[in-house]
């Protein structure tokens, strides 16, 4: 296997020594990236704002730029201008460690999440397993900022994470492999690769399987980011703020970051492997954009368009559901999930087998007619199945009907 | 020195300071996270040595299960009980452990020094991710079941130790 073409190479040139390649790799890869979480975070949090806001029907801030949009820059310098406070009886050095820890386990996730066409830090072989591996080592950091702070909330707060985590990481693993076995590859640049040209090649319309996959994917990612309904480490009205309680100043906004920077993660990661990733899904049009500094400029607007769809729409969930308790959600993964996961993986190279989809055209060619036809058919089936088995599950549950009815 | 070696020393170093450390640390959560960076480094080693897949299994099955297990379980315990003292280890303990280590660790050295080893360049990472997969349904296809219905069992074994019986209750 040779070298991937890498933007590093594309800097330097192809001869330069690693200490030269090491560097340029902290300069061309590293120092954006850490922008760009900022930036992402930025935008995220001011965007929760005003979503949750209007939701709530308030205005949200308005007082600092225009509609607020610089009111998350003003709260960050208080935050870093804040005290710097650690309990008494905490473990300092853990204390100390654990926002590291969780800020690195989301910022290594970036590594493999494409920006656009050649705009990615490493195309793996392995990609897609790396992702499913580093994804619960922001976990082992709240763990420890539970344990560290030496309160009984934060510990409450560790104990539902580790649950948590041993919980979602089934269902998504499935959903992976459903897609890795569909692709035949783990590469991300190679499953985005393959959802080129028409709307119909993106893999969330290849069969009705990966429709449900895609759902799938989508609330174990939610379990992943903590968000609602699965912020059970955090869980403000039972916890004080769970397992950041302690936490303070500039430690708690890392903590903060890491949220809504592994927010981008998964979302970018739905995009890839399910959405097409930088592709438009409109095959003439891509045709005419080309490849080049053109297809790289498009493309990176496309998948973070993509991307940030997708975190609005964790917001949207967010402030919409109720939180559910932790033995709805051990429930929810393992019971609910991970049966519909499994299904999904034998459905959908079923589904390949015996009606394989022929014409995935390349070159942008008709729509696949028949094939993609029934799937979108049988994916709304699927869907209003999935959806009154979840509304009969809730009926069943005394709490969970009474949150839905208030 | 190029950077696969300087790598591989780096890798070396994380997987055994934490190691030692894990020996001599006294707070069982200190020592979990000493466990953790010890696991990470030797992921690190079998991906220089061209074992990607097998490094990032270390990461996924270590790191994000036993890992977080071993957290959840003492987490679950009394947080005195789990501070560790020093001079607890008894004499006799201490001589026997000592021995053990020692002939243990004279047992490795003779490997190293018999083994022949062979020199080679550093390659470039060939991608084995594939051959892992044919491999496991192909070849090894026998073993591979076997696991799979041994992990079964044991799955199904310990939801049924756990499982709450009507009589307690």
């Amino acid at each position: 296997m040779t070298t991937p073409y890498t933007l590093v190479d594309w800097v330097l040139g192809d001869g330069a020594g690693w200490l030269a390649r090491f560097i340029g790799a902290i300069l061309v890869w590293a120092v954006p990236i850490t922008g760009f979480v900022s930036f992402v975070g930025l935008l995220s949090i001011w965007l929760e704002r005003k979503i949750s806001a209007h939701i709530q029907c308030r205005l949200g801030p308005m007082e600092v730029g225009p509609h607020g949009a610089l009111q998350t820059v003003a709260d960050g310098v208080k935050l870093l201008a804040k005290e710097d406070i650690i309990p008494a009886d905490a473990d300092r050095i853990l204390f100390a460690f654990a926002p590291m820890l969780a800020f690195a386990g989301t910022i290594v996730g970036f590594a493999v999440v494409p920006f656009g066409p050649g705009l990615i830090v490493a195309d793996l072989d392995i990609g897609l397993f790396y992702l499913a591996a580093v994804g619960s080592l922001e976990a082992i950091g709240v763990i420890a900022a539970g344990w560290a702070s030496n309160n009984k909330w934060s510990l409450f707060g560790s104990v539902r994470a580790a649950t948590q985590v041993v919980s979602y990481e089934i269902p998504m693993g499935l959903a992976f492999v459903t897609i890795a076995a569909l692709a035949g590859t783990l590469s991300m640049v190679g499953i985005v690769e393959q959802q080129q040209g028409w709307i119909a090649n993106w893999f969330l319309f290849r069969n009705p399987f990966t429709w449900v996959a895609f759902i799938i994917y989508y609330i174990a990612a939610l379990a992943e980011c903590k968000r609602a309904p699965f912020d059970l480490p955090e869980a403000e009205s039972e916890l004080v703020s769970g397992f950041h309680t302690e936490y303070s100043g500039m430690r708690f906004a890392i903590f903060f970051l890491a949220e809504y920077a592994q927010m981008y993660v998964v979302s970018a990661v739905a995009a890839v492997l399910f959405l097409g990733g930088w592709y438009t899904g409109i095959a003439p049009l891509d045709a005419a954009i080309g490849g080049g500094t053109a297809g790289m400029v498009v493309g990176a607007g496309v998948i973070v368009t993509k991307s940030f769809l997708l975190v609005c729409v964790q917001m949207w969930l967010r402030w919409t559901l109720p939180r559910i308790r932790l033995d709805q959600m051990m429930y929810l993964c393992l019971k609910v999930l991970m049966p519909f996961g499994m299904l999904t993986l034998v459905g959908s190279t079923v589904w390949e087998h015996f009606l394989p989809s022929p014409a995935i055209v390349k070159d942008g060619g008709g729509w696949t007619g028949n094939t993609v036809m029934t799937g979108v058919v049988v994916a709304a089936i699927g869907t209003v199945a999935l959806v009154a088995y979840v509304r009969s599950v809730i009926r069943a549950t005394p709490s969970l009907r009474a949150a839905s009815n208030s | 020195m190029d950077w696969s070696t300087i790598m591989w020393w780096v890798m070396a170093a994380v997987t055994v300071i934490p190691a030692v450390m894990i020996v001599l640390s006294k707070d069982i959560v200190r020592l979990a996270f000493w466990l953790l960076a010890s696991l990470t480094g030797v992921a690190g080693l079998y991906i220089l040595l061209g074992a990607d897949f097998l490094g990032f299994t270390q990461v996924l099955v270590y790191i994000g299960g036993i890992m977080v297990l071993i957290l959840f379980g003492i987490m679950m315990t009394n947080r005195d009980a789990v501070l560790m003292r020093r001079g607890e280890t008894s004499g006799g303990a201490m001589l026997t452990g000592v021995v053990i280590a020692a002939a243990t660790a004279l047992a490795l050295l003779k490997v190293v020094k018999d083994t022949k080893w062979k020199e080679a360049a550093p390659v470039d990472m060939p991608a084995t991710t594939a051959r892992v997969g044919e491999s496991l349904l192909t070849d090894y296809v026998l073993p591979f079941e076997l696991v799979s219905v041994l992990l079964l069992i044991v799955l199904c074994g310990a939801a049924y130790i756990a499982r709450r019986r009507p009589e307690e209750t």
